[in-house]
């Protein structure tokens, strides 16, 4: 937490003003994408957005990007021939890719960069993520509801924050509406093996699990789902044409928005570095149409779910809040703040098991 | 009717130009895709072969990127010539990685420079530890080494995930699985300024020349030789096949996790899941486009190098797709394969006998035991 801190610190100190631009020549924004461009999954929804952030500005910006790059040591180069080709804007659009994004960010104080989900920034380099927990607990809500075994099983990758408050936010949900229901985890440590996402969405099933959640990105947990009979939440986009019976909803980001913003920003001269999290409120975070399945009553109760956290009503870890081993992590009347979720690498009182160290 | 002998002796013109008949021919290929897929084929090459050499950046990254794949490959045709395969380089080279990954992590922040050179020991180390593994097993149960040293990159990989998971985690990194960035100390001294270009590639060509010397002039070198071409012949000489399996696995395990030291500690700087990226596969294909010779093993290092960074060019100028390069290699790995054969033999147009179906041992491709590429 006190990293976050001092880049916050850092950041601001050195939010000196980036040179304005020449106005005729159109501006060359660039992304750089971890998978393939059709990945099915986070890599698509970033290109949807590119392709959507041409559109907008037509023949004012152009776009490039850069596909499948690992985040071994061909994402520095890459980055930086970016920056050396004249483009002005660079999204990088995977945690992964941070380090090498700051490492290049000093040597071009002139170009802007975006990391997608990092924390590190600089006056040239910002951060945006979207606030996915917040779509986990509208779904957390539909699952509590929809389980008929009142067990939930969960796909995970990583014990990492983001991760961790996903699997919180769906527990805390299900819960509220659901007092009996219970949530089984399993971590396979990849975003992306349809083999073991299958492993583990079968070993949930076996042992109870009629509501399939997923942090991973391939549709097999929902492939799983669709054969046994069960119900999946899909993860990144639509994943219903996967498993159409399966498929309750899905978490879909929409980044065309922050894109469109942030061009715009760079286009006026108002860019500036800094860290932006959004969910519902302006879009980031959408649930795809929920399945003909769920109940008249049950998706009212979503929506009105959806309506709430859009309009910043109730925080889905408002306090009275412990952690899993009983400590009091949030008091009674209090809200966390955005540094304390960004440190949130415990599960809260109530999930069965423990997490991998 | 065309028919498929061996040549009596290999031809030692097609020996050595096969690598640049084959980059010819990947060429020519290349143009014939882009045509197809309606991509300017001239402006297409343009980036993929001319962009890597445009600028001193480049320039310096081809360099970087070949470094790896050289060392590697130098290891692996060692062990080629003498018919020990191991196919496992990737996982010596993950080891490498996290032997001086960790050591970097035990001395964090320790100023001293002898903490380089240790790093690099570790990480040779490292990889002959990993290489040991499948030359015990081939030695002493005759135990496949090509099965045993694949499967144990797959160990490797899942290794260095735990570690950077776990033990080597960055603690100020909020559970993300990698490790912290390396102190200034750890990381390999850098050549040119301004670029990434490390000390590792100045490593390159000595390995390479004591290689060269080592085959050519030293009695080992001549007995791996024999081995490989004529095993029976080695034995009779006297030479141990087991010796030769412990030496080649060593070597290449060796190259290969010092490889992975200097990769760890220099471009990337930190260990992270993503280390191992193929290099290790890659560079069987630059050890047969190298001939298994040292100093075409070099080379043909640069030639893999431009593909990669070429191919990086060509998709930021023309949003060609990332998977360009694998075909790029791939029709190169092919077309080198389809010449080699004609290194041990020749086409020979042979007159169709009359009536009939000839009997079929007559018919088709005709392959023996001896020559060969």
């Amino acid at each position: 937490m006190m990293k976050r801190r001092t880049f916050l610190a850092g950041a601001t100190a050195l939010a000196a003003p980036l040179p304005l631009r020449a106005q005729s020549d159109p501006l060359k924004v660039g992304f750089l994408y971890q998978a393939p461009r059709d990945d099915k999954g986070w890599t698509e929804r970033h290109e949807l957005a590119r392709v959507e952030l041409q559109e907008h500005f037509g023949d004012r910006i152009s776009t490039t990007f850069v596909e499948n790059i690992s985040e071994g040591p061909d994402a520095e180069r890459v980055i930086r021939q970016l920056a050396q080709q004249g483009h002005e804007l660079i999204f990088t659009t995977s945690f992964s890719f941070m380090n090498p994004t700051v490492k290049v960010a000093r040597q071009f104080p002139n170009v802007r960069f975006e990391n997608c989900t990092g924390y590190q920034r600089a006056g040239n380099l910002a951060t945006y993520a979207a606030r996915y927990y917040e779509g986990r607990h509208a779904m957390g809500t539909l699952a509590g509801l929809m389980t008929e075994t009142n067990t939930i099983g969960y796909v995970a990758s990583f014990p990492i924050p983001g991760v961790l408050r996903g699997v919180n936010a769906a527990y805390l949900a299900a819960r509220k509406v659901n007092p009996d229901v219970r949530m089984r985890v399993i971590w396979i440590n990849t975003w992306f093996d349809p083999g073991k996402e299958a492993d583990a969405a079968t070993a949930l099933i076996q042992q109870g699990a009629d509501m399939i959640m997923q942090h991973v990105n391939s549709p097999a947990p929902i492939r799983v789902a669709e054969e046994n009979g069960v119900s999946a939440f899909g993860n990144a986009i639509d994943m219903s044409e996967f498993g159409p019976t399966a498929t309750l909803t899905s978490m879909v980001f929409d980044w065309a928005p922050y894109y469109v913003q942030r061009v715009q920003d760079v286009l006026d001269g108002t860019w500036g570095s800094g860290d932006t999290w959004a969910g519902f409120g302006p879009g980031m975070v959408t649930l795809a149409p929920l399945n003909d399945r769920v109940p008249a009553d049950v998706r009212a109760k979503v929506e009105a779910e959806i309506a709430t956290l859009s309009g910043g009503g109730a925080h889905p870890f408002a306090g009275p809040l412990n952690r899993q081993d009983g400590s009091l992590w949030m008091a009674e009347g209090a809200t966390p703040t955005d540094e304390e979720l960004f440190g949130m690498d415990f599960y809260v009182e109530g999930i069965d098991g423990s997490l991998p160290t | 009717m065309l028919r498929l002998e061996p040549r009596p002796e290999r031809s030692r013109v097609l020996l050595w130009t096969t690598p640049l008949l084959a980059a010819g021919m990947t060429i020519v290929s290349a143009y014939l895709l882009f045509l197809i897929i309606g991509v300017d084929p001239l402006k297409a090459l343009g980036h993929v072969i001319i962009d890597p050499f445009s600028n001193s950046f480049s320039r310096s990254e081809l360099l970087v990127k070949a470094a790896p794949l050289a060392l590697i490959a130098l290891g692996l045709s060692l062990g080629f010539r003498a018919n020990v395969w191991n196919i496992g380089a990737e996982g010596q080279f993950t080891l490498g990685a996290i032997c001086g990954g960790a050591t970097a992590l035990a001395f964090y922040g320790v100023e001293g420079l002898w903490l380089f050179p240790l790093i690099c020991l570790a990480g040779m180390l490292g990889g002959m530890a990993w290489a040991s593994v499948p030359a015990a097993l081939r030695t002493r149960m005759g135990v496949n080494e090509i099965l045993v040293s694949l499967m144990m990159t797959y160990i490797a990989v899942l290794l260095l995930s735990a570690l950077v998971s776990g033990p080597l985690r960055d603690p100020d990194g909020f559970n993300f699985p990698e490790s912290r960035i390396f102190h200034d100390s750890a990381i390999p001294p850098i050549l040119i300024e301004g670029t990434r270009a490390h000390i590792g590639i100045a490593i390159v060509p000595i390995v390479a020349i004591f290689l060269w010397w080592l085959t050519r002039y030293h009695e080992i070198g001549f007995s791996l030789r024999l081995l490989g071409d004529t095993p029976r012949a080695g034995r009779f000489a006297g030479f141990s096949e087991n010796r030769a399996v412990w030496f080649c696995l060593m070597v290449s395990g060796g190259l290969a996790g010092l490889a992975g030291a200097l990769e760890a500690t220099g471009p990337i700087g930190q260990l992270v899941p993503g280390i191992p990226v193929g290099y290790g596969f890659t560079a069987i294909i630059v050890a047969f486009l190298g001939r298994l010779h040292p100093i075409g093993v070099v080379f043909a290092a640069l030639a893999l190098a431009v593909s990669y960074i070429g191919g990086e060019s060509a998709q930021i100028a023309m949003s060609l797709p990332a998977a360009l390069v694998g075909v790029l290699q791939g029709l190169l790995l092919f077309w080198l394969l389809i010449f080699d054969l004609f290194v041990g033999y020749r086409l020979r147009r042979v007159a169709p006998a009359k009536g009939g179906p000839r009997p079929a041992a007559e018919t088709g491709p005709k392959v023996s035991e001896s020559g060969g590429a």
